[in-house]
């Protein structure tokens, strides 16, 4: 085999790396599209608050920090100790389990059978409410992730399949990062499809996804659901806040991985857990697989901007409810 | 309010023509008035519903039926009048705390889980007997297992006796009409309700259909004695299996009694073969 086939293998693997990434932010989106039928613009700011939240904690900054500065004068900034990331990631999950709960309480107890119109504006206002309340509480400046996910590339990986293409080729290279984000969204998927599928809470959550009506006579809360499908979100938040965090820093371009997270829901069908990771795979894997063979050689390069948006539209062209989600029929 | 209890007790119910007991009182409505708007969807009814009875709610379309089961079991807030469940006054409760209360229900259009498989779906009706909370679910302890494994057991129990076993891990919107009427039946049985409201239970069935569902109807009343409030508008059906009926018109009741006092009564035939206006 030449080296240009192992050049084309390793390309495929780091696609399917970014499309893990992709799945990650698509997953939050899928769930609580699902549960309620909203499409929550705000899931990538979630990532980001969660994000900035986790490395507040860690770094012991105080909380609006500048506002009680500018207000009373004073001088603070952190409170002077350093949180192990375990217990900050534990902090963080309870202020996005704390967000879930005003959320439901200040925006969709008072929006109940509204249109799904009505209920993603409210999402566009909470995305810019939340981006700039994350400012106000941690500071806009650019932030180092580290919660001690090895980065860098895989060296074992790299020794271990040198031999395969001769004298130009190094082996492949995977960034560890990936290879544990890809690791945690297996245990996230499988962990959310079985508590979906065998728990009296999942049934609850895939009844109300159903029937919001059947699902109260039958005894559920649709508030109760709410305030876990947003809390489950969050978590799913977080993770994606950390992956992406640890990669490229927490900053306010986090906020827009959301839009990413888009094609692949077109792909995957806006209600299908396996869906997103699906598709976001496909995504991954085809932009870069089509930046190798076609984009770079022939259009002069720069088609992952724009790749994964054409293969949504002709998704939304010839298929519209994607690859796994429920097809609509309507019966005249 | 003791007084209350003991005049109740004393009216301890009566026996039906083919030997069933029937109990006090379990719900009453009293006085209850409904509107949308200007529109007067019930106008002043009063009534009660007896503990083990069949009691039938009929109507010509329009009548407000529908939504005096709405009433009940709290989809709507009737404007006045009250509402008194084991004798207690019943404030204003959300749909889904009527249902831990022990009422359920089926509807109408049927309003399955369509995505869910039969099991599934009346596994949702055990919700109100689970207990466990959030977290012992999601790291699947042994009280979620324990629990979920005894609610199965019911589950398996009524998928017995309504007969779909053979339907028991098919999606149930793809189920023909008449099977998704009894996993509803049965959704609605799996909470072990006290009162059981079924809104036309038989809507649209064949005459075979119809039939096994009266059966069912039948078996869970006498079986497990189970009250039931229905509404119907095949009155051969109402007529068999009833053991009391209200009438309603326009928002009115216009009739309440026995199926053959009912059939007897001159408001009921005008409201339903219509009557001369000169």
């Amino acid at each position: 085999m030449s080296a240009e086939f192992y050049f084309g293998v390793e390309v495929f693997l780091n696609g399917l790396m970014a499309g893990v990434m992709y799945s990650l932010v698509a997953l939050g989106f899928v769930l609580i599209f699902k549960a309620s039928g909203i499409f929550n613009y705000a899931q990538g700011v979630m990532a980001l608050f969660a994000a900035l939240t986790l490395v507040g904690f860690q770094n012991g900054q105080i909380p609006f920090a500048h506002l009680i500065n500018a207000i009373f004068g004073t001088e603070l900034h952190h409170f002077g100790w350093h949180m192990p990331a375990f217990l900050a990631i534990v902090c963080t999950l309870l202020v996005m389990i704390a967000f879930a709960y005003i959320v439901e309480f200040l925006i969709l107890k008072h929006l109940v059978n509204q249109e799904p119109i009505i209920l993603f504006m409210a999402t566009i206002g909470l995305a810019y409410f939340m981006e700039g309340f994350g400012d106000l509480m941690w500071g806009s400046d650019i932030k180092k992730l580290d919660v001690g996910i090895p980065q860098g590339g895989n060296f074992w990986l790299e020794e271990n399949t040198a031999f395969l293409g001769g004298d130009n080729f190094y082996g492949f290279y995977l960034d560890n990062l990936d290879i544990v984000a890809a690791i945690l969204a297996v245990f996230l998927v499988s962990g959310l499809v079985a508590f979906s599928q065998y728990t009296k809470t999942g049934r609850a959550l895939r009844a109300v996804a159903d029937d919001h009506q059947a699902a109260l006579s039958v005894g559920i809360s649709l508030r109760t659901i709410w305030v876990i499908v947003w809390s489950i979100a969050g978590f799913v938040a977080l993770i994606a806040g950390i992956m992406w965090g640890t990669k490229s820093g927490v900053q306010f371009s986090l906020s827009l991985i959301a839009l990413k997270a888009l094609p692949v829901l077109m792909l995957g069908g806006f209600t299908s857990i396996p869906g997103a990771i699906i598709g976001g795979l496909l995504i991954g894997v085809g932009e870069k697989m089509f930046e190798f063979l076609i984009g770079a050689p022939y259009l002069g390069g720069a088609t992952e901007n724009w790749f994964a948006y054409m293969l949504a539209l002709l998704f939304l062209v010839f298929r519209p409810q994607g690859l796994f989600g429920e097809k609509i029929i309507e019966r005249v | 309010m003791i007084q209350a209890e003991m005049a109740e007790m004393a009216d301890a119910g009566y026996t039906t023509a083919d030997g069933r007991k029937i109990g006090g009182i379990v719900m009453e409505m009293k006085n209850i008035t409904l509107r949308f708007g200007g529109v007067v969807a019930i106008k002043d009814i009063s009534f009660d519903i007896r503990e083990g009875e069949i009691r039938a709610i009929i109507g010509p379309n329009g009548a407000g039926k529908s939504s005096m089961l709405n009433v009940i079991n709290g989809f709507y807030h009737p404007q006045e009048g009250d509402i008194f469940f084991h004798g207690k006054k019943r404030r204003s409760l959300k749909p889904y705390q009527i249902a831990e209360q022990g009422t359920a229900r089926t509807f109408q259009n049927i309003a399955l889980f369509k995505g869910m498989s039969t099991l599934d779906n009346i596994m949702t009706g055990r919700i109100t007997h689970m207990k466990t909370n959030l977290l012992d679910q999601m790291l699947w302890w042994r009280s979620a297992e324990a629990e979920e494994v005894a609610n199965r057991e019911v589950v398996e129990r009524i998928i017995d006796f309504l007969e779909i076993q053979a339907i028991r891990k098919t999606p149930v919107g793809r189920l023909p009409y008449g099977l998704q009427k009894r996993v509803e039946l049965g959704r609605a049985l799996a909470a072990e309700p006290k009162l059981l409201l079924l809104d036309e239970p038989m809507a649209g069935m064949n005459v075979e259909e119809k039939e096994d569902m009266s059966r069912f109807i039948l078996d869970v009343n006498d079986e497990f004695g189970t009250t039931i409030a229905l509404i119907e508008h095949d009155m051969g059906v109402v007529m068999d299996i009833a053991d009391r009926v209200v009438v309603m018109d326009y928002g009115k009741k216009i009739g309440d009694g026995t199926p053959s006092e009912v059939r007897a009564n001159q408001a009921v035939i005008d409201a339903y073969l219509g009557v001369a206006h000169d």
